[in-house]
């Protein structure tokens, strides 16, 4: 199971932008709101937090010390 | 109403101006599309356009001369780039590449002046998104020229494991830690970035997890 950013739909505003940068293709418009489903092709580029004008993606990392 | 024209309707360059107004710019706008990873502008040629982002997303970055990439912006539709060049007439002072599929209206230099000298108004309106645009860049500056910001993001991930005590910390944005470390989230990018080259962290994917804690130390004690 790959972990995926985490969405808000209610942060959402249905702008489409992240839908448009991410290259792996996990992101989809349903009912004019963000979707997302699991892909082992998510590099975790952040491109789609980062992009996001709302704050409706997180891609949060997990930070752990050897 | 054509969606050309709606958009330049909403674009800040011509906030103001009438629908008439409006329409005599839109007949100098041309349509430019690039794809995914696409280099729009290159650092150091000479610019011949003003563009703005009508769908999709264009980042802006500069490239160090070791080949490290610092993200200056990511514009957004409706938003401009390339503005700098077009006024100062010097070459670009940035690449610019398209994250996705992206369609940019675009305007000759000429053509602008020839904007600026009909529509008062946009001058007015150029003045300020100039202004905003110096504002944020002056803000990454700052955070860029010195070294404690990588020692804060640093500090950050140390403390997130309790220094060493807890295995695994919590969960973190880029965002998160930008605001934790008081800068910008382009800023926290390069510096994870530093990071990892110094040895210290290791990026998987969604994980960071810290080598080298005395590397880490040593970042953390350097830029305090
Ligand atoms: S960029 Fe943000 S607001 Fe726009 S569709 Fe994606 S999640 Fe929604
Ligand atoms: S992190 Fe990158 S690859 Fe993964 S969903 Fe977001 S944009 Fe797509």
């Amino acid at each position: 199971m790959a972990e995926m950013p985490g969405i808000d739909r209610e942060k959402c505003d249905g702008c489409g932008l992240c839908v448009i940068v991410c290259h792996c293709g996990a992101l989809t418009m349903v009912d004019k709101s963000i979707n997302i489903i699991e892909t082992v092709e998510c590099d975790w580029c952040t491109d789609c937090e980062a992009v996001c004008a709302t704050g409706a993606i997180s891609c949060p990392f997990e930070i752990s010390i050897e | 109403m054509t969606v050309q024209l709606d958009f330049l309707k909403n674009v800040l360059y011509f906030s103001g101006l009438d629908l008439a107004e409006i329409e005599s710019i839109d007949k100098l706008v041309f349509e430019k599309s690039a794809e995914r990873g696409e280099m729009v502008l290159l650092e150091g040629e000479s610019a011949t356009d003003l563009y703005f982002v009508a769908s999709g997303a264009v980042k802006v970055f500069k490239t160090s001369a070791e080949g490290k990439e610092q993200i200056l912006s990511i514009v957004r539709p409706g938003e401009s780039f390339n503005d700098v060049s077009i006024f100062d007439g010097g070459p670009n002072p940035a690449s610019a590449r398209a994250m996705g599929p992206v369609l940019l209206y675009g305007i000759k230099k000429n053509d602008i002046e020839a904007i600026l000298r009909n529509h008062p108004r946009v001058v007015l309106n150029v003045i300020n998104v100039l202004a905003s645009r110096v504002r944020h860049l002056v803000s990454l500056v700052e955070d860029l020229s010195f070294k404690h910001v990588i020692g804060r993001v640093a500090k950050i991930l140390f403390e997130q494991v309790g220094g060493g005590q807890m295995g695994r910390g919590p969960r973190l944005t880029q965002q998160e830690m930008a605001a934790m470390a008081g800068t910008a989230r382009e800023v926290v990018g390069r510096s994870l970035k530093a990071l990892e080259e110094e040895g210290a962290i290791k990026v998987d994917r969604n994980r960071i997890v810290i080598t080298d804690k005395e590397a880490l130390k040593r970042v953390m004690e350097v830029s305090s």
